[in-house]
């Protein structure tokens, strides 16, 4: 089955970082993967993004139309990938920058304040984890186990930074299913 | 085991596996990464990287490389692909093996840092002067981003040509899982037509030249010439065939665009349609082979190409004479297996344009 996934936001949130984590974990656990950035002139402050497809069979176009679950970090990169929403998919904004929540009864909205946890976890850097927390709290590809496991792999060179990034990705997680 | 690679990173460690220890080379989107893999990773590994002042300077050091025997790499993108032509028609002249990569973007002049394929003439029809030609692999994914550079290298040296690697903005810049290879070492001093030092003996002393004018008489240089190209374009071509059998409509595309093709034609299958898809992997020597199995019931071949005005359909009409060719052009956006899928449904309701 193949999934779409787009990670969207202000550059220097992470988003290309969280796409590649996802990534990661798909060609740990099997899964045929693309991972694709957009790039070019996209700086801090300005907007990046990029899509990963997940599937059990060769993936032919690396391109995404139709997502499946968008994250979108702030109010541009939601504006600009709400059309391509595949209709039954998921959207999770972090509403801590994004406040104007789409009406939408195609898809479904989940919201994670990721900065505000992020700042009450004196971690204000893993706003990207934190919303791989909410990802995995719906998209049940792969168990949490796996999704914590992944995160572990591909920050394998910075282990000083792993109970942090475990404690964003478990808040992200808690908030959605507790929510 | 597989891991996941972006196609550039990908591209640079299959050259240090083939036994790349050379390489030279100016930055430039979206093939910057190469160099930075490099920079990093070639010295660590007993080769030698150079950040060049242009890619005129890259291109040359480079043939000096290949000159001693050694594997030897530049690599560049569009604009600064341009610049190398010169160094390469020299390297064909002088019968150097190295391989050259262009990571395609879009347009004409600087044109855009995007994804794109505007380059197929500039590297198929030899885009430097005197005539010569040049084998060109175009990968569609990054398994073979890895799979081609080290196949360029044996068909450099099988062939002592330079050898060029036609990627693009897409497959150099996404990630896609790949299994590498073990790396092998290479001998610079196997061939006895490189140069060695000093006081080594080989065939032309300590000089190394464009073979025109020590190494054939006057009448013997164009026959050798016509024999080197003529064995190259008996012996290299690949191409994929994509249920091509029974097609009626055959796309044809190569690199970024026949990915999203392969879709098209699934989607088309699924209809009933007859539709099947040549992907040149050879863009010099074009696999005119495979058109010779396929002219007899082809009714439409429609080329599908990231440019403005179609390139390789040229060469499609060349070597697809007899069936009505199409074009397909994307331009500046990728192609959609959607549009796709209309132009399929146009040619066969008649209402499509022929191209040539």
């Amino acid at each position: 089955m193949l999934r779409q996934f787009v990670f969207a936001g202000f550059g220097g949130q992470g988003v290309l970082t969280a796409g590649m984590i996802l990534a990661n974990m798909g060609s740990l656990y099997g899964k045929e993967v693309i991972w694709m950035p957009s790039y070019g002139s996209e700086m801090r402050g300005g907007t990046a993004n990029c899509s990963v497809k997940l599937s059990d069979e060769p993936i032919a176009s690396p391109f995404v139309k139709q997502i499946d679950y968008l994250v979108a970090m702030n109010k541009p990169s939601l504006d600009k990938f709400l059309p391509q929403m595949k209709e039954g998919g998921t959207v999770i904004v972090d509403s801590s920058i994004v406040t104007e929540l789409p009406q939408a009864d195609k898809f479904r909205v989940v919201q994670v304040p990721a900065d505000a946890i992020c700042e009450k976890l004196k971690n204000t850097r893993s706003a990207n984890v934190c919303v791989l927390g909410a990802l995995a709290a719906c998209c049940e590809l792969f168990t949490k186990e796996q999704y914590e496991n992944g995160i572990r792999e591909y920050f394998s060179s910075k282990p000083q930074f792993h109970e942090g990034n475990i404690k964003v990705f478990e808040a992200g997680y808690a908030h959605v299913k507790e929510g | 085991m597989k891991r996941l690679m972006k196609g550039n990173n990908a591209l640079a460690e299959a050259a240090i596996l083939a036994g790349c220890r050379f390489f030279a080379g100016y930055p430039i989107t979206p093939q910057t990464e190469i160099l930075e893999y490099l920079a990093k990773n070639l010295p660590e590994r007993g080769g030698h990287f150079i950040q060049t002042e242009s890619e005129l300077a890259g291109v040359n050091m480079v043939l000096g490389a290949a000159a001693t025997g050694y594997r030897a790499m530049t690599s560049s993108a569009g604009p600064g692909f341009s610049l190398k032509q010169e160094g390469i028609s020299y390297m064909c002249s002088m019968e150097l093996p190295a391989v050259i990569v262009d990571v395609m973007r879009y347009g004409i002049g600087l044109g855009s840092i995007m994804l794109g394929q505007g380059d197929y003439f500039q590297a198929v029809k030899g885009g430097g002067h005197g005539g010569y030609k040049v084998p060109v692999y175009a990968p569609a994914s990054v398994q073979e981003n890895v799979d081609f550079t080290i196949r360029a290298f044996d068909t450099a040296e099988a062939y002592r040509t330079p050898v060029l690697i036609l990627s693009d903005g897409a497959i150099g810049q996404m990630a896609e899982s790949v299994e590498l290879p073990e790396g092998r070492e290479h001998d610079p001093d196997q061939y006895d037509w490189t140069l060695k030092g000093r006081d080594a003996a080989h065939p032309t002393g300590r000089k190394m030249t464009d073979r025109i004018y020590y190494d054939f008489k006057f009448h013997e240089y164009d026959p050798h010439i016509r024999e080197r190209y003529a064995k190259m374009e008996k012996e290299l071509q690949m191409w994929e065939e994509v249920e091509t059998e029974d097609a009626k409509i055959i796309l044809v595309s190569y690199g970024i665009s026949s990915r999203v093709c392969r879709e098209a034609v699934k989607t088309a299958r699924k209809k009933g349609w007859k539709v099947g898809m040549i992907r040149p992997i050879t863009l010099w020597p074009f696999p005119k082979k495979a058109f010779a199995k396929t002219n007899s019931h082809a009714e439409a071949y429609l080329t599908v190409e990231m440019n403005a005005c179609g390139q390789m359909v040229e060469d499609v009409a060349l070597y697809g004479r007899g069936v009505p060719i199409y074009s397909y052009p994307s331009g500046r956006s990728i192609a959609d297996p959607e549009a796709i899928l209309q132009k399929i449904e146009s040619i066969m309701n008649g209402e499509e344009k022929e191209v040539f």
